[in-house]
Formats: C-alpha cells, structure tokens, sequence
C-alpha cells in the first residue's frame, strides 16, 4: 500500500507528513505527528471530542483523510494557547469548573472558539446548538455553556 | 487502498470506469469514512471530487440554479441568495448532523448514500431538482426521485457520478419548506420528513405544488395526488385534510425503534399539512 506525502500547516508551523489513504486526520495527528491533545472518542463523528478547525471550520479530525489535506490549515488545541498564557476559553474552563475527566474538553474548547470567531456575542441557545455536536459524559453541560458565554463577554471586552 | 483526487470530470470517470465496483465517490465522507472504518466497504479506491469545479460552485443564473454536489452544508447555509430561492432546501441540508458535520458533509453525499432518511432528498424532490450525472457515455440529467431505487442505492451504471444538482429559477409566488420529526431536538435521523414546494396564482390559488415524503417508504417519495387535491384551491380545511389523507396513504414504512408504522404514516399527513402552510406563506411573500 503506497503512502501519500501531504504538507500542510498546523498551528501556524509547516507540517510535511505522509499517511495512508485510510489514515484519518485523528491518526495521523495523535499516531504519527503525536499531538495527541485531540481525543479519539468514538471515531463515528458523533461525539465531537476530536474536533478540530480545518481551514477555518470546525470539522471532526475522525471524519476527515490525512490524504486529502495538501494545502490545508490545521488548528488544534496545541496551538490555543499563546505560550503559557491560556486562551480566554481555556481559562473560564478552568474558572467554571467546566471540565471533570477532561477528553471532551478539547473538542469543546475548538467548537467554542469557532462559534465566538463567527459570533462573538451569541446567545445562550446558540452556544448550546453551536456545542450540539460535542458530547460530554460528566454532564457538565450547564458549566461549559457559563463558561463559553463568560469567554465570550470577556472577548468582547478585550478587543472594544 | 488508493486516494485519487482527479481535477476534472472526464478524469474522475475515467478512474471510476477503470477501477469498476471497488471504487467509491468521496466527497465529505461523512458516510463513507465511517463505513470503511467499521469494515462494511473495502474500496480498492477512493475517487476524491472536491477538487473537480463544477462539483464545488453554486451558480445563479437567470433561468437556472445549479448546486455543485460537493458542496457543504455549511456552505449552503451560508449562501443568503440561495436560501432566499430555495430555503427549504437549504434548511433540509442544514439539519444534517452537527455543526462540525456541517461543515464536511455535502448535499451530493446525502443523496447517493441513499438513506430512505435523507433530509435534503425529499425537500430536492418538491424543488423539482435534477440531478447532472457524468458517465463514460457522457452526460445526463434525471429527475432525482427518478434515481432513487432502494435503501443505499440509486440508479447510477458503473463510472457514472453526480456533478451537481440543477433547479429552474422559482416563479413569481413560490416557496417551499422541509419540516422532519425527531423526538429531540437535534441530532438525530428522521422518522418523518415532508418537503413541499408550491406556486401561488395572482388570486392566492395553488397555480403548482409538489408534495414529497421521506423515511415513510423505501425511497423518498411523491405524494402523486397532491397536484389533484391543490391546483386551483386555497388552502382551507377540507384541502388541508385531503392533502394529509394522500400524504398517509403514500407511506410504505417500516416498524423500528424510532416509529412504527401507524405512527409515521399519522405523522406523514401532520407534517405535509405543516409543510406547506410554511411554503404557502413564504410564496405568499415571493
């Protein structure tokens, strides 16, 4: 079986990789590039912990082939904080209490931040439709929605 | 496996035609991925269409919209012409999955895997949409209920593949609407859908309605006697009941765990009536 070489940005930094025609992006990622920060959760597109932003839009890294991204920018939860400075999201996660075992998290984190970037100031039934496809088995739904909204408000603020 | 992503239409045939049965169409994969993933399929080649044009543009032309079949959902959303012509497409597209669905799985994708849940095929159906279909032999078009065959298949020869979706530019007064149930409020398959598309006569009567039913049947359906009960009618009770009585009466559906059979073939009736009130109104306003 023959390899495909795709080059690729991620987090900013050019990415050369190569991959089998059956790797998704979720393998390629946490296997081989070991970025394993985007969780592997049931690998259906159901769940929405391996969410990942893919040229701007949040896609499931689960449902998407490592082949067929030449050219693509790739955004995953490495690259969300600035340094140790943590991005406003992660930090009202924190705040909120809104993570408990944490494999949802990321995939949370990478939906919010491509909500606020296409509505900075969504209301609560947005956010929760918005996070429609993200799962979270600790139930912490209430506290990542408070979480999202506070980022939100404090987004706004940061950038008037 | 191999991973092909051909830039042009005769290129794509000619991969699909070399490599017969084992080759599969790929667009968004939100189907297919987790298909090869769970073993149900074993292509030997995957026939990447993305990078072919005419299957990634929405045209508006005067007389004719075209709908590119690797085209999101997302980006159909987003696309404020188009709903504006055809929102009951675009809202039938956009209930597929997710958001992070959304923005992978394709209008062409949802229409040849073929589900008898499809969202976006009953709404396709009422909109008169025809599907553009390469082959070796060239190109077709084929009224798209006209393709639907059964569960997971459609009426395509081998090497032939959908290239985009083609709807006549509405009349005057015309607006259609999908409405499906779930029993929540997102993420879920329908156990009912119902796409309507109707145009109204400069005195508020039906001058032109299409009626047409999903997850009820084997296929998407037509409700054939909607155009019998509605032309030259406004929209009252009797017509209302009539129109609920031929949409049950066209249900062919299954007993499984999210309806039975006397459930949906009520609920094909219910939301027929829902439907076209939505579309009525919106022609009202075209």
């Amino acid at each position: 079986m023959s390899k495909y070489h795709v080059t690729t940005t991620i987090n900013g930094d050019e990415v050369d990789f190569t991959c089998y025609a059956d790797q998704t992006l979720l393998e390629v990622l946490r296997e081989d590039l070991n970025m394993t920060g985007t969780k592997n959760g049931c690998g259906s597109g159901d769940c929405g912990a391996c969410t990942v932003i893919v040229n701007g839009r949040p896609v499931n890294a689960c449902l998407v082939l490592g082949a067929e991204l030449d050219g693509a920018n790739i955004e995953t939860i490495e690259g969300m904080s600035t340094g140790t400075e943590l991005h406003p999201l992660q930090q009202k996660f924190l705040d909120h209490a809104a993570l408990q075992c944490g494999i949802c998290t990321p995939g949370f984190l990478n939906m919010a931040k491509a909500l606020l970037e296409k509505n900075p100031e969504p209301t609560e039934t947005e956010v929760r439709y918005a996070l429609a496809g993200n799962l979270c088995r600790c139930t912490g739904y209430d506290k990542i929605v408070r979480a999202v909204l506070d980022a939100a408000a404090e987004m706004r603020e940061s950038t008037s | 496996m191999r991973y092909e992503a051909p830039e042009t239409i005769e290129a794509a045939v000619a991969l699909l035609a070399a490599a017969g049965k084992t080759a599969r169409v790929f667009a968004g994969g939100t189907d297919l991925i987790i298909q090869i993933k769970e073993e149900m399929i074993e292509p030997g080649m995957l026939v990447d269409i993305k990078k072919i044009k005419e299957t990634r543009e929405v045209i508006l032309d005067d007389d004719e919209i075209r709908i590119g079949a690797s085209v999101t959902g997302a980006e159909l959303g987003e696309n404020k012409e188009l709903k504006k012509l055809f929102p009951g497409v675009v809202e039938a597209v956009q209930l597929i999955g997710s958001d992070q669905v959304q923005g992978r799985a394709t209008i062409g994708g949802n229409f040849c895997n073929a589900s008898p849940a499809a969202d976006s095929v009953p709404a396709l159906i009422a909109a008169g949409a025809k599907a553009v279909v390469a082959g070796p032999n060239g190109t077709r078009t084929a009224a798209v209920e006209d393709l639907l065959i059964k569960p997971g298949q459609l009426s395509l020869a081998p090497g032939e593949l959908i290239i985009s979706f083609c709807l006549s530019r509405p009349p005057k007064n015309t607006g259609d609407a999908y409405l499906r149930f779930i029993p929540r409020s997102e993420m879920d398959i329908a156990v009912v859908g119902a796409g309507v598309s109707v145009t109204l006569n400069p005195d508020g009567t039906c001058a032109a309605a299409r009626v047409a039913l999903g997850a009820v049947a084997p296929t998407a359906r037509l409700v054939e006697q909607a155009p019998d009960i509605l032309l030259g009618k406004e929209l009252d009770e009797r017509v209302l009941a009539e129109l609920a009585a031929a949409a049950s009466a066209t249900c062919q559906p299954i007993n499984d765990k999210r309806g039975t059979i006397k459930f949906r073939t009520s609920v094909a009736g219910v939301l027929a009536c829902r439907a076209i009130k939505i579309a009525w109104e919106r022609a009202e306003k075209n």
